[in-house]
């Protein structure tokens, strides 16, 4: 790319798809801010015209907004937490040769290759639900009561089925991460008289620092948005206990019919996304320079 | 302080014996470079030392010590590795106290011993940057730095200046030399490179297939090599080795002349120059002998003698090494 000329070919070339992924992010975001400024309801058809920042006011102002808020923020944090600490020693274990270490990794990779809703349907059903479930067969067979998981604790099992998803990303990143790190460099260390834990602490934890934010950043702009393990699951509820922002916006649209305030709650969300990005990069960013 | 004792120490990976069993002693304060092949088990032997692998039979003491069985970090032993081994989310100055902190000392005492280290090692300013920072010569000294500190019974070189260019190898050479003048402490010193084996040992054990060839001075080596394999390995360029008609002349099977114990003039062997090489201080000559075959020779000087030109050739009588039909030195 070094002349004038073989720029300007490459610009030509690459105007196409640029141009291309520009409309397609354009044209929904502009969409999204005209409706969020509208009135716009399906059951009200003949009520139109500009709204102001009346929805975003009702939207932000509604009884279920602080509350859905707070659930986002709780799953993504739980999720985080369980799958980047169970990752890193699930890592641990099977980066240690064993026999049937093939099986192994595919079998610990394999909850990825699962639709999420047929997850939650399965943990639902087949798990969880307080009469049928294995857990409770289980909890019934050692003669305790069964737990009604998604009754008494929805976002915890949310949490749970989600976390479940997204371990076998986060085991996938840092088992390659600690794979990379030079064996070399953890014999210096045992030469130096580090024990089992110090090595843990001192060489492994710093070299997956930077694989263990690449699963943060990925999985929170995930998670932020996950949606249909709540819908199959627990629809929001009980009451508005697991209703997160994604789910808020869906009873708007699609249960309240109100395509303008669904509109600026979207908008919210994304500025609330953005938010989290921020401090996110503040917090870990430093992480990826090299 | 630093005397290594190994008794026959055999090491095995699954059914391949890398080490069949070694004898050997590394006196206090020794300068001890383990030389050979690439795969003749020199590294294996030094890891097997270092407590990095486990022997399968044999025993092994340290500083008097039993310590066969002792893991690494309670044999008193440093080790700087071939890649280095720095850790490279820490400072030079965190990499340095790292062992010392592991051993549980105060910040103050961990401070005196890095600032004494980096003082040696010329690094002083150098301890707030990280490995990723410094060049290949200054992490070698990090990585040195980082042995020096834990005061050692002895050091464990493994290939340590192999990622240095040619320049700085030498340079390195003469600092580890140097070191070990000062410190008066042992060293073992893994290389492939005959030249590092000579210049900086006190005793080379010349390794092949994971057996000792031959133990010694490096002008031991370099005057009696005991059998065909270290007459070959030590010196540059290779000693001549003929066979046939010409070594039954001399009553052995092979018949061995260093290049540089060859005359340029007059002499027995008469031949025609194939390759020449001239160095200045030295001229190399590729001769193809007849009835011999190729003979490397080693001039010094300059001397007027290219491809094609006919020579004669004679060899030191008094410096020519003769070898049994078993590859054993005749005396």
């Amino acid at each position: 790319m070094a002349t004038q000329s073989s720029r300007k070919a490459a610009r030509a070339m690459l105007s196409p798809t640029v141009i291309l992924l520009l409309v397609w992010m354009i044209v929904p975001l502009a969409m999204t801010l005209w409706f969020s400024l509208q009135r716009y309801n399906l059951l009200y058809p003949d009520r139109t015209g500009f709204n102001d920042f009346g929805n975003y006011t009702r939207f932000v102002l509604s009884p279920a907004f602080g509350g859905a808020v707070v659930n986002t923020l709780v799953l993504v944090v739980g999720v985080l937490a369980i799958t980047v600490i169970l990752g890193i020693l699930i890592a641990l274990l099977i980066d240690q040769p064993i026999w049937g270490q093939g099986i192994v990794r595919i079998l610990v990779i394999s909850p990825f290759f699962i639709m999420p809703p047929v997850a939650a349907l399965i943990w639902k059903n087949m798990f969880m639900n307080p009469t049928n479930g294995l857990f409770a067969e289980a909890a019934k067979f050692i003669g305790l009561s069964p737990y009604d998981f998604l009754g008494n604790a929805p976002l915890a099992s949310i949490i749970l089925i989600v976390a479940w998803q997204w371990l076998p990303f986060a085991t996938l990143i840092l088992l390659t991460a600690l794979q990379s790190l030079s064996s070399e460099e953890l014999e210096a260390a045992e030469m130096d008289g580090a024990g089992p834990v110090s090595r843990f602490w001192y060489i492994m934890l710093p070299h997956l620092a930077r694989a263990i934010t690449v699963v943060v950043l990925i999985q929170t702009i995930f998670l932020l948005g996950i949606f249909g393990e709540i819908l199959v699951t627990t629809n929001g509820g009980p009451g508005t206990s697991s209703t997160t922002l994604p789910y808020l916006i869906y009873k708007e649209a699609l249960l309240d019919f109100d395509v303008g305030t669904a509109a600026a709650g979207g908008v919210v969300a994304v500025i609330l996304a953005n938010i989290v990005a921020f401090f996110l990069m503040r917090a870990i960013g430093k992480n990826l320079d090299a | 302080m630093g005397k290594i004792t190994l008794h026959q120490v055999r090491k095995s990976f699954g059914e391949v014996d890398v080490i069949p069993g070694i004898d050997l002693t590394i006196e206090d304060g020794e300068f001890v470079v383990f030389v050979g092949p690439s795969g003749c088990g020199k590294s294996t032997l030094l890891r097997l030392i270092a407590g990095l692998e486990d022997t399968t039979a044999g025993t092994m003491q340290i500083d008097g010590r039993e310590a066969t069985h002792l893991p690494p970090a309670q044999r008193g032993l440093a080790m700087v590795f071939q890649s280095y081994a720095l850790y490279p989310h820490m400072t030079v100055r965190k990499n340095i106290a790292f062992p010392l902190k592991m051993a549980g000392m105060t910040a103050a005492e961990q401070e005196a011993k890095v600032q004494h280290a980096a003082k040696i090692l010329n690094l002083t300013n150098y301890l707030d940057r990280r490995p990723g920072q410094l060049s290949g010569g200054q992490r070698q000294r990090v990585a040195i730095g980082r042995a020096i500190v834990r005061e050692p019974a002895a050091f464990l070189f493994d290939e340590p200046l192999s990622n240095l260019d040619a320049a700085l190898r030498v340079t390195m050479r003469q600092e580890i030399s140097e070191l070990h003048q000062s410190l008066k402490t042992t060293m073992i010193y893994v290389t492939h490179d005959q030249v590092e084996a000579m210049t900086m040992a006190d005793k080379i054990v010349v390794l092949n297939a994971g057996r000792v060839e031959q133990v010694g001075s490096p002008l031991d080596l370099y005057h009696s090599p005991r059998n065909l394999f270290v007459a070959g390995f030590i010196g540059s360029p290779k000693m001549n080795l003929i066979t046939g008609a010409e070594a039954a002349k001399y009553n052995c099977t092979t018949l061995g002349v260093r290049p540089e114990h060859i005359r340029v003039g007059e002499g027995p062997w008469q031949g025609v120059v194939g390759l020449s090489e001239h160095l200045g201080s030295d001229s190399f000559i590729k001769v193809e002998v007849d009835g011999i075959g190729t003979i490397n020779v080693r001039a010094s000087g300059e001397i007027g003698v290219h491809h094609g030109d006919p020579i004669k050739l004679s060899p030191d009588m008094d410096k020519l090494h003769r070898f049994d039909g078993e590859g054993l030195a005749l005396k």
